[in-house]
């Protein structure tokens, strides 16, 4: 199977988060589809690892899953601090945000 | 045999991709999400990235994971939330078009190795053992960040999400959490000592409940005298 390949289903996958973060309003799936542009991020940064044969690339993967990792734990408690204010659960209606 | 593992894992992938995407309930959209990541760990193991594949299972298809759903749980969002008509038109329209883009750029971008099968195996590869000494050694300040990072991520966390006064519709107040109906034997102050007495050491404590509670006269409050039964009882 040659790079090419995996470079396409990165390609294929993050665009279909780009396209949940437009269409769904729902914060917690906008959530799910950060989680899959930064997979499919995470995607392409090991397959250019093993086309140059160093590791610097992996290293570059597991730092974006600890970014990930943060992102959702904040995202989370924003959203539990959403719902416990019996705010809408939707980012169309959260208009106070913008400060 | 390598081939059919990579149109099997990236099938899984992508279809999950979509069930995130396109599943109306939200519990639902993270089961999908689950496949993907799952799938998505079986590519990074035909890539010889056999550590970061496990921490992708353990850390992200187990724990991240764990998180979303209590916390899709605790929301309730079964509601079906559908965005607006032009939304639903123009996403998927964008989506198609940064799909194209980015095949262009990525297959176009003539780089020596994407018709290449990657560079020769070297042992130990992607190996834990390397990923720890890169860590400590090459990497080792941005490794110290991520840990900065997860220190900081955690208590905002615990910052954004913990209970506040005010903040909620029920006044919280010591009157009515003590005054409460609850089920026998669940342990309360009330239950071990009888509401009376607990109101007693209140008010000789600071004054009682009455200054705490809010603005409410020489009586007891309701709720409190209706509890004081179970007290009595138990």
């Amino acid at each position: 199977m040659t790079l090419g390949w995996y470079l396409a289903v990165s390609a294929i996958i993050f665009s279909i988060g780009v396209g949940g973060v437009l269409v769904r309003r729902n914060p917690l799936v906008v959530l799910l589809c950060l989680e899959l542009m930064l997979n499919a991020g995470n995607l392409a940064l090991v397959t250019f690892a093993r086309m140059y044969g160093g590791e610097g690339g992996q290293i570059f993967a597991l730092i974006v899953l600890v970014v990930a990792a943060c992102e959702v734990t904040v995202g989370l408690g924003l959203i539990v601090a959403i719902s416990r204010r019996n705010l809408p659960v939707d980012v169309d209606e959260l208009h106070e945000l913008n400060g | 045999m390598s081939e059919v593992l990579f149109f099997l894992a990236a099938i899984a992938a992508i279809v999950g991709a979509i069930g995130v995407v396109a599943l109306r309930n939200p519990f639902y959209a993270v089961l999908a999400l689950v496949c993907h990541l799952v799938s998505l760990a079986a590519l990074f193991l035909l890539l010889r990235a056999e550590f970061v594949a496990a921490a992708q299972v353990v850390v992200y298809a187990g724990a991240v994971m764990v998180l979303y759903v209590f916390v899709v749980a605790y929301v309730g969002g079964a509601e079906d939330i559908r965005s607006g008509n032009t939304m639903r038109v123009l996403g998927p329209l964008f989506a198609v078009a940064v799909a194209i883009e980015l095949c262009i750029a990525l297959l176009g971008s003539a780089l020596s190795g994407i018709d290449s099968q990657g560079a020769p195996y070297k042992l130990g590869f992607g190996t834990p053992e390397q990923i720890g000494k890169l860590f400590l050694t090459d990497y080792l300040f941005v490794f110290e960040v991520a840990s900065l990072l997860l220190l900081v991520a955690a208590i905002g966390a615990i910052v954004l999400a913990r209970r506040r006064r005010g903040l909620e519709d029920d006044d919280g107040s010591i009157a009515r959490v003590i005054g409460e109906r609850r089920p026998s034997y669940t342990g309360t102050m009330a239950e071990g000592a009888g509401v009376r007495q607990v109101l007693q050491a209140l008010e000789a404590s600071h004054g009682g409940l009455l200054e705490v509670g809010g603005a409410k006269s020489d009586e007891p409050p309701a709720p409190a005298a209706a509890g004081e039964d179970d007290g009595a009882g138990a």
